[in-house]
């Protein structure tokens, strides 16, 4: 009885589990460094440069890890005309690709032209125009085409039963949520011609939410890091930017250019014409570290195995990860909102109509 | 990267570990004194406290890069 009790407790498991793990690690140490001299010891594990190349884009998708890989094709505009190769031609590191007008090396993922012996030629390098399909594209289209199957099916669910009916399947777990975003973030934040601005809201927030949850994902969907690319989020903080602006009634730019005492003139207007380009700044940047700091941080943690070089440390590390694993689903979903919010307010301070009072953000 | 980079980015997490936690520990005293306003408080708690992380975000990559 007794006995038994402890076999049951979780606590119990918990120990079991951790002293496989460190029986795991008794084994290894002379069979892992014997493998690690015979592959030579001067490479020594660089855990910045890891992190560096796991979070940046790369010419070629990797499905599991860096063993498996789909290679993408390499598209360069370059001075002379287009040219098209596959980015297989370019590996491994270092490797020269010959082709129509120059020859490709690439350089820390960066396609460089380079001669016969490999020197980088810098000048005839800032001619070249890269419009690879890179992991990044590649990701996005994946995730586009989920999001196309998930809306088209939820829209046609609401054609073939109506909107009066109970929701049904796939359409019942996603009305919630488009719901929230028009009730809780778009009316009260935008106020009455929230109408307008819905689509716009959904399609930002489904589009960061979906390619952050497959950034998290550490294979084939997923794997890459989309919303931690500065050129994404500046590309979604310049739509806000443009809808801010183009939507801005006349108290709005009232208020940035003409203060009420007239002589806050010439402090208050570059102070609210900064404000303009801040504020969708302050979102791109918001996010872009954000998922950025959650891979490195994720990444880290992985490498202290390699940087302690044994495997006692896998627990600690492990654990950690997953812990820092689950904050980041939050993280993932809170950035999708609060990138979602801070728009509906921005859009919001521009097209409210009353003007006696008014919250200054940023 | 310099080498005092990361030393400013400490400096950074400071200050965004200060303004969050004051964010976090009034919204929970706010929540206890009028329980029925939790969904309104937090809705203020997160924009409150994504702006000061926006801001500890702007320093953490202006000090490593």
């Amino acid at each position: 009885m007794y006995r038994s009790a402890i076999l049951k407790s979780k606590i119990f498991n918990i120990l079991l589990i951790c002293a496989f793990f460190l029986t795991i690690g008794a084994f290894p140490t002379k069979v892992f460094s014997q493998e690690n001299k015979a592959e030579g010891t001067e490479k020594k594990f660089d855990a910045g440069k890891t992190a560096m190349e796991h979070i940046s884009d790369k010419h070629e998708w990797h499905l599991l890890g860096e063993k498996v890989s789909v290679p993408l094709p390499v598209i360069l505009y370059t001075d002379k005309g287009l040219e098209l190769f596959s980015s297989a031609n370019l590996k491994p590191e270092g490797a020269i690709y010959k082709g129509k007008y120059y020859s490709y090396t690439l350089e820390n993922e960066k396609i460089k032209v380079a001669d016969e012996a490999g020197k980088v030629d810098d000048a005839a390098t800032k001619k070249v125009w890269d419009f690879s399909i890179t992991q990044n594209v590649a990701g996005m289209w994946v995730s586009a085409l989920v999001l196309l199957v998930i809306f088209l099916t939820v829209a046609s669910a609401y054609k073939k039963r109506g909107s009066n009916k109970a929701p049904k399947g796939l359409q019942s777990f996603m009305e919630p949520v488009i719901l929230f975003i028009r009730d809780d973030v778009a009316k009260p934040n935008i106020g009455l011609k929230y109408e307008r601005f819905v689509p716009l809201l959904l399609t930002v927030f489904f589009f960061i939410l979906i390619n952050n949850l497959f950034g998290m994902i550490p294979f084939f969907p997923g794997a890459y890091n989309l919303t931690g690319n500065i050129a994404v989020t500046f590309t979604l903080a310049f739509i806000i930017f443009l809808v801010i602006n183009l939507n801005g009634n006349k108290y709005y730019w009232k208020h940035i250019f003409s203060p009420n005492p007239w002589w806050l003139f010439p402090i208050m207007i570059p102070v609210e014409v900064v404000g303009i380009f801040s504020k969708p700044i302050a979102l791109m940047i918001r996010l872009f570290a954000n998922m950025l700091a959650g891979h490195i941080v994720i990444i880290s943690l992985i490498s202290l195995i390699f940087i302690f070089n044994t495997l006692w440390m896998a627990p600690v590390s492990v654990g950690f990860a997953l812990f820092i694993d689950v904050i980041e689903v939050l993280v993932v979903f809170l950035q999708a909102y609060v990138f979602t919010i801070l728009s509906a307010l921005f859009i919001g301070m521009a097209v409210e109509e009353h003007h006696e009072s008014h919250t200054e953000i940023i | 990267m310099s080498p005092y980079g990361p030393i400013g980015a400490g400096f950074a997490a400071i200050g965004a570990g200060i303004g969050i936690g004051q964010i976090g520990g009034k919204a929970v005293e706010a929540i206890a004194r009028q329980p029925e306003a939790i969904s309104k408080i937090q809705t203020n708690m997160i924009i409150a406290a994504a702006l000061v992380e926006g801001v500890a975000l702007f320093a953490v990559v202006v000090a490593l890069l």
